[in-house]
């Protein structure tokens, strides 16, 4: 079944937790939720395949698991405030991880932050940023956008 | 009779509360953030609250997907600092206050906010790094501390309409307290951030200093924010501004801001920060002043004024 439509998924780049995705990842998030233990940690790094055998998670979500791919793990229903605590099995910060979700090295994720963030301008909604990019296709010559979604 | 002096609000950072364990915060970069609150402590060692009660999200420490409340009040006369995968922070246990706590469950579950009752509950940097900000790094919390925790992490998070009129109740709970006890309210989390997804690092600084002038002198407005203008705006983590319209729903419909501090960024996130002062101290004794203000001056008035009066009444 497709995932239901809501007005929140025009929002760019973003994966809202909601029931659906709350449903569909509960045992990757109790995956997470197991690494808050010292001896689940060691025991997940000693042999991490034979660790997520205990939970019942999908082909897809043990993919993104094993090769840390964090959106993708948002996108199968993984919250951050757990997927964090593989974050931090891994030793890596916060800082670390959004870096890696955003598609940047930390050093230049770090840079952003400091220099006040990613701009809200541009990333407000997927439909909008479409309809200006295609506007702007339709007239060439004009000035290149001022759109910030090109920013960190 | 219990009163609320005061109602304050804070981002909650994890970053800031690592910063503090790490012994880092006088880093430049950290320096510039703890500055901002240098007066809030020497505002709280002058109003020396006798209970706090602390608005605040769990980040999957004492709830995880199995259970989800949306409002939890916690009653324990306890809650130790959660380990969050590097071990509890090296805080002081949270005392609680379950007279109170309880007082409050029955008064505002009969009131129609349908809390769920904590008696066990271990407790995170989203209610300990506040109390960190507001009174350094004592030995002992200076009072005890009654935590609420609201779910900002499943959508939907309760509505900031709903926030703020439990905010209200909450108030009517504590007003009806025999003890006389000087109560302070903390509404926990923001501004500004997304922590998540490829739009991580969002911060919208405009959005932010709206909603901290229209805390102080509309806050009826920002009670119509929807959930989705607070994540296109200000990200989705951001949504967990709701949580500070529980405490201004606490506290009066005109109040004196005292003191504010805004930043960015700690790690990934605006750090707001605003006190808010009840303007007449004595909340239960002043309603009883104005009530017989308004008979002694009822045969002078029309009969709008005294209904006008009833309502102030109602409303105080």
């Amino acid at each position: 079944m497709p995932r239901e439509q809501h007005d929140y998924d025009d929002i760019p780049g973003t994966f809202v937790f909601d029931a659906e995705r709350s449903r569909q990842g509960y045992h990757l998030n109790m995956f997470c939720m197991s690494l808050m233990k010292e001896e689940n940690r060691k025991a997940f790094k000693a042999n991490e395949a034979a660790y997520l055998d205990k939970f019942q998670l999908t082909p897809e979500q043990r993919e993104a698991i094993l090769k840390r791919q964090y959106n993708r793990m948002l996108e199968l229903g993984g919250n951050i405030y757990f997927t964090a605590k593989l974050g931090a099995t891994d030793g890596h910060s916060f800082q670390h991880m959004a870096a890696v979700m955003t598609g940047s090295t930390q050093e230049d994720y770090a840079k952003m932050m400091l220099a006040g963030g990613r701009s809200v301008e541009g990333n407000r909604s997927r439909s909008s940023a479409e309809k200006r990019a295609k506007s702007a296709r339709k007239s060439k010559p004009k000035t290149r956008s001022k759109s910030g979604s090109k920013r960190g | 009779m219990a009163r609320i002096i005061a109602g304050i609000s804070s981002s909650h950072v994890p970053a800031i509360g690592a910063a503090i364990d790490n012994g880092r915060t006088q880093e430049p970069y950290w320096q510039r953030v703890f500055s901002g609150f240098e007066k809030s402590k020497e505002w709280m060692a002058k109003a020396k609250p006798d209970v706090v009660i602390g608005i605040y999200n769990d980040h999957a420490s004492a709830f995880s997907v199995e259970i989800i409340p949306t409002f939890a009040l916690g009653c324990a006369a306890e809650f130790p600092p959660a380990d969050e995968g590097w071990g509890p922070r090296p805080v002081p246990v949270v005392k609680g206050h379950p007279e109170l706590a309880s007082h409050i469950a029955q008064s505002v579950i009969l009131d129609e906010f349908d809390l769920t009752i904590v008696n066990k509950m271990e407790v995170d940097h989203g209610l300990t790094v506040p109390l960190n900000l507001m009174f350094g790094s004592p030995k002992e919390w200076p009072c005890p501390v009654i935590p609420l925790a609201v779910n900002v992490v499943q959508y939907p998070p309760p509505t900031g309409r709903r926030c703020f009129m439990l905010g209200k109740a909450i108030r009517k709970a504590v007003e009806s307290y025999p003890e006389d006890l000087k109560v302070v309210v903390f509404g926990t989390g923001g501004m500004s951030h997304q922590i998540s997804g490829p739009r991580a690092g969002l911060i919208n600084s405009k959005f932010d200093k709206a909603f901290l002038d229209n805390l102080t002198k509309d806050p009826k407005k920002l009670t119509r924010i929807s959930h989705l203008e607070f994540m296109r705006e200000a990200g989705a983590e951001g949504i967990e501004m709701v949580m500070w319209l529980v405490m201004r729903g606490a506290i009066d419909d005109k109040v004196d801001e005292v003191y504010r501090f805004y930043t960015v960024p700690a790690s990934n996130t605006a750090v707001g920060h605003i006190i808010l002062e009840n303007r007449q101290r004595s909340g239960p004794k002043r309603t009883a002043a104005r009530k017989s203000k308004s008979k002694r001056s009822a045969p002078a008035t029309t009969r709008r004024a005294a209904a006008r009066a009833k309502t102030a009444v109602r409303k105080g």
